[in-house]
């Protein structure tokens, strides 16, 4: 299953919370794309993400920033 | 150099730039104090008239110049707005109301508590508390709405606002403040300064350090990234105020300070509360005014309009203590702090 979430324009810590939460309700083997606007919450969720054993990828696709968030 | 190592080595910059500020000039435990700055510059504008702490203090203009120089060679400058701006400037408002009450920034407080202060150890729970009460409102989907990307030249007010209190604390007209005594009397050189707040903004910017977040990533992630750098300046502005003989451990006879626990822990909780609520403590919303953010920049003129009043209106404290105005208002500021994290909720 793959999830995507929007924080873009969102005040510290709605980008991290959402994903926290985004991620609560996804199993093994699903992909979370949180779409993101600036390097704090690039660096916030990544760092979270990583922390808790999930892999990151980033990836700029026509302006916009998405970070994949691959729960195993 | 990794964001970890960062974080930690602008604590240790920012912890020995404050108490070097004191050793060349600044009032004592306030090398830096985002609020007490901000007051001293309202009171510089005229905006308040206490003789005792009028001073365009050149660290705030510093603290946003040195953010906006970073990030805009960093491509980090984003000129937005649009969250919730008038709220924001009302939050920022009672921040400082807070701040005034208890005689201190969250970055005051760490400063304060390093010298041995404490009374800033009581702030320092009521600040926690009172991050953990704005949480409670977070995770119920609290938020103020997305700000929005907007034209380069509105990210600009704030630097360019920064540049002109520059240039009024240089050039001294009259209608511009100068203390004779008291802590706005007590300064370091110009360029000292500026150089500090400069430094500071800098790395503030590229370390993302935070106080209220600090406290907040432990209890929301269990993450001590921020909070170690945190720890950095405590543990620094400790290391030098020791050997410098300005460590004195108590809570009487404090510098600038007072003894009124109830009303340095509600105080702080106060400023806690609202911090969490704009997403930064007060030094964040001026590094973020620094990188285009009008958001912060409006929460900025909430704070300096708050100083404003609560020198105008005997709100803030003194070392003999808080009036009962400044108990109504931080009470109020509770209160309404309350009302607006409870009413701006996103339902699912």
């Amino acid at each position: 299953m793959e999830k995507s979430i929007d924080v873009r324009g969102l005040s510290c810590p709605l980008p991290v919370v959402q994903t926290k939460k985004a991620l609560e309700t996804l199993n093994n083997g699903d992909t979370l794309e949180v779409i993101v606007d600036n390097p704090t919450s690039i660096e916030n969720i990544s760092r979270f993400a990583k922390n808790a054993g999930y892999k990151v990828e980033k990836s700029e696709s026509k302006g916009i920033t998405v970070l994949k968030i691959y729960k195993y | 150099m990794s964001q970890n190592k960062l974080v930690i080595l602008s604590g240790i910059i920012v912890g020995a730039l404050s108490v070097l500020l004191i050793i060349l000039g600044n009032p004592a435990n306030m090398g830096i104090c985002v609020a007490c700055f901000i007051r001293d510059i309202a009171g510089g504008l005229g905006l308040h008239r206490a003789e005792l702490v009028q001073y365009l203090r050149p660290e705030i203009p510093g603290f946003i110049l040195g953010s906006f120089i970073v990030a805009s060679l960093n491509g980090e400058f984003r000129a937005r707005g649009g969250s919730a701006p008038l709220t924001r400037f009302l939050i920022g408002f009672f921040v400082m109301i807070g701040a005034m009450v208890f005689l201190g920034c969250p970055l005051r407080m760490v400063l304060r508590l390093s010298a041995g202060d404490l009374n800033a150890l009581v702030a320092f729970i009521g600040f926690a508390a009172g991050i953990y009460y704005g949480l409670i409102f977070i995770k119920k989907g609290f938020t103020l709405g997305r700000s929005n990307k907007i034209e380069k030249v509105n990210g600009y007010i704030m630097p360019a606002f920064a540049i002109f209190l520059l240039i009024l604390v240089l050039a001294a007209p009259k209608f511009i403040f100068f203390s004779a005594k008291g802590p706005g009397s007590m300064r370091a050189p110009f360029l000292i300064s500026l150089a500090a707040g400069l430094i500071v903004g800098i790395l503030a910017q590229r370390s993302r350090l935070c106080m209220a977040g600090g406290i907040r990533d432990i209890y929301l992630l269990k993450d001590f990234h921020l909070f170690s750098g945190f720890i950095a300046i405590f543990v620094t502005a400790l290391i030098l105020n020791l050997i410098t003989g300005k460590f004195k451990l108590g809570f009487a006879n404090q510098p600038i300070a007072h003894t009124m626990a109830i009303w340095n822990f509600l105080g702080m909780f106060l400023a806690g509360l609202g911090s969490t609520l704009l997403g930064g403590c007060p030094l964040r919303q001026c590094i973020m005014s620094g990188e285009g953010d009008t958001d912060a920049g409006i929460a900025f003129f909430g704070m300096l309009v708050g100083a404003a009043f609560a020198h105008n209106f005997g709100i803030a404290a003194s070392p003999a203590g808080v009036s009962i105005n400044g108990q109504i208002a931080v009470i109020t500021g509770i209160i309404v702090l309350t009302a607006i994290a409870l009413l701006n909720v996103e339902k699912d």
